[in-house]
């Protein structure tokens, strides 16, 4: 039988496991807004109390053929397949940033449908293949 | 019983056995690097910085898992009263600090060319910090707190404490918006990585979890004799 001393740690163990899973699921609640790093078209859309001046960062697809490039600035339109946002941007893209593939931009809403971005992010996914693999699943999917 | 067999053992362990595992280490590594960097193929999007998946994954997870060690290990110390928890934990945590600084590192380098910057405080980036921190804080407290008994005290309930974020880190990328894109390898799914690459990816694993294994052991052998040179100092004193 466990001895009155391991018991009464048993239940030190037990309380501090308690504490510390409502601690970290309090803060994290809290946090949840910051916790997110980008929001999603979607998002955006059903959020109620969006604040326009404010610098966030929206993510998603690069729609395809959404792509239109001057001197100056680009603009493309970032989709989750169910809502879009077109975004300006004038500044560096980093080399992944393509059509069809994930992006991150960070900047501020005019409205609803217009984001001017600051800052580009490229998201990779979690396919690896190598390139003849990946030209080959390309082909398949036009 | 079980309380006096292992750190017994582990005093028995002579230099056959490490040369041993140096040796596998060594062949898994090397074959493991030359695959990896040579014969495994570029992405077909990220190019050649793929290559530093192969220590990236690797490293976060030997990062993790030595954590989770070191946690279960505090529980079975703290609560009840196995003492060779302790010094496993102890030995653990250098090797987890520093394969979460690797993990932390190399993710930096491989983000700047495929992201377009170093470092971004998403969910998954924030957590990998946070664990460096916890290992930082679990060493440093070995280190700066006189009193064994204090110590052990303070760890064990770092180590506690800290193996609350190991879900977070893992599922981080699942439970919200980052930058960091989820599992490639899961036990659910089949692996999201060509086997071309898979393969290479799994040779470093080994070698790497190999490495871990013999500085462990070295590690906790140290260890074990220090407590007892020291018990017998107290002794004869």
């Amino acid at each position: 039988m466990l001895s009155y001393k391991v018991k009464s740690r048993i239940v030190f163990l037990l309380l501090l496991i308690l504490l510390g899973s409502t601690m970290i699921f309090l803060i994290l609640k809290s946090l949840k807004e910051n916790v997110v790093y980008f929001f999603s078209p979607t998002e955006i859309y059903q959020k109620t109390n969006i604040s326009l001046n404010k610098k966030i960062r929206i993510g998603g697809l690069v729609k395809i053929d959404s792509i239109t490039q001057d001197q100056k600035s680009i603009k493309f339109i970032i989709t989750d397949l169910k809502n879009e946002i077109i975004v300006s941007y004038n500044g560096i893209i980093p080399n992944l940033f393509s059509e069809g593939k994930g992006v991150i931009a960070e900047g501020q809403l005019k409205d609803k449908k217009y984001f001017i971005a600051e800052r580009i992010l490229a998201k990779h996914d979690e396919n690896y293949m190598p390139p003849e693999v990946g030209e080959a699943l390309e082909k398949s999917n036009y | 019983m079980l309380k006096n067999i292992f750190p017994n053992k582990i005093l028995s362990l002579n230099n056959k056995i490490i040369n041993f595992l140096v040796i596998l280490m060594i062949v898994f590594i090397f074959t493991g690097l030359a695959y990896a960097l040579f014969i495994s193929p570029p992405d077909h999007v990220q190019g050649e910085s793929v290559r530093i998946m192969y220590v990236h994954v690797p490293s976060s997870f030997i990062a993790l898992g030595c954590f989770a060690f070191i946690g279960i290990g505090s529980i079975l110390n703290l609560i009840f009263r196995i003492k060779f928890m302790l010094f496993i934990a102890k030995s653990l945590a250098p090797i987890g600090c520093i394969f979460s600084l690797i993990s932390i590192v190399t993710g930096s380098l491989w983000g700047k060319p495929t992201w377009g910057t170093w470092w971004v405080w998403d969910a998954r980036l924030t957590s990998m910090a946070v664990l460096l921190f916890f290992y930082i804080a679990y060493i440093l407290t070995w280190k700066l707190v006189n009193s064994f008994e204090k110590a052990n005290k303070i760890t064990s309930i770092i180590g506690i404490v800290g193996l609350f974020n190991l879900p977070i880190i893992r599922y981080s990328v699942d439970w919200w918006n980052t930058l960091h894109q989820p599992s490639s390898i899961t036990l659910t799914s089949a692996p999201t990585i060509h086997h071309k690459m898979l393969i290479p990816l799994i040779i470093m694993f080994f070698g790497m979890i190999i490495y871990s294994l013999v500085i462990f052991l070295m590690k906790y052998k140290t260890e074990v004799m220090k407590f007892k040179l020291n018990k017998k100092k107290i002794k004869n004193n």
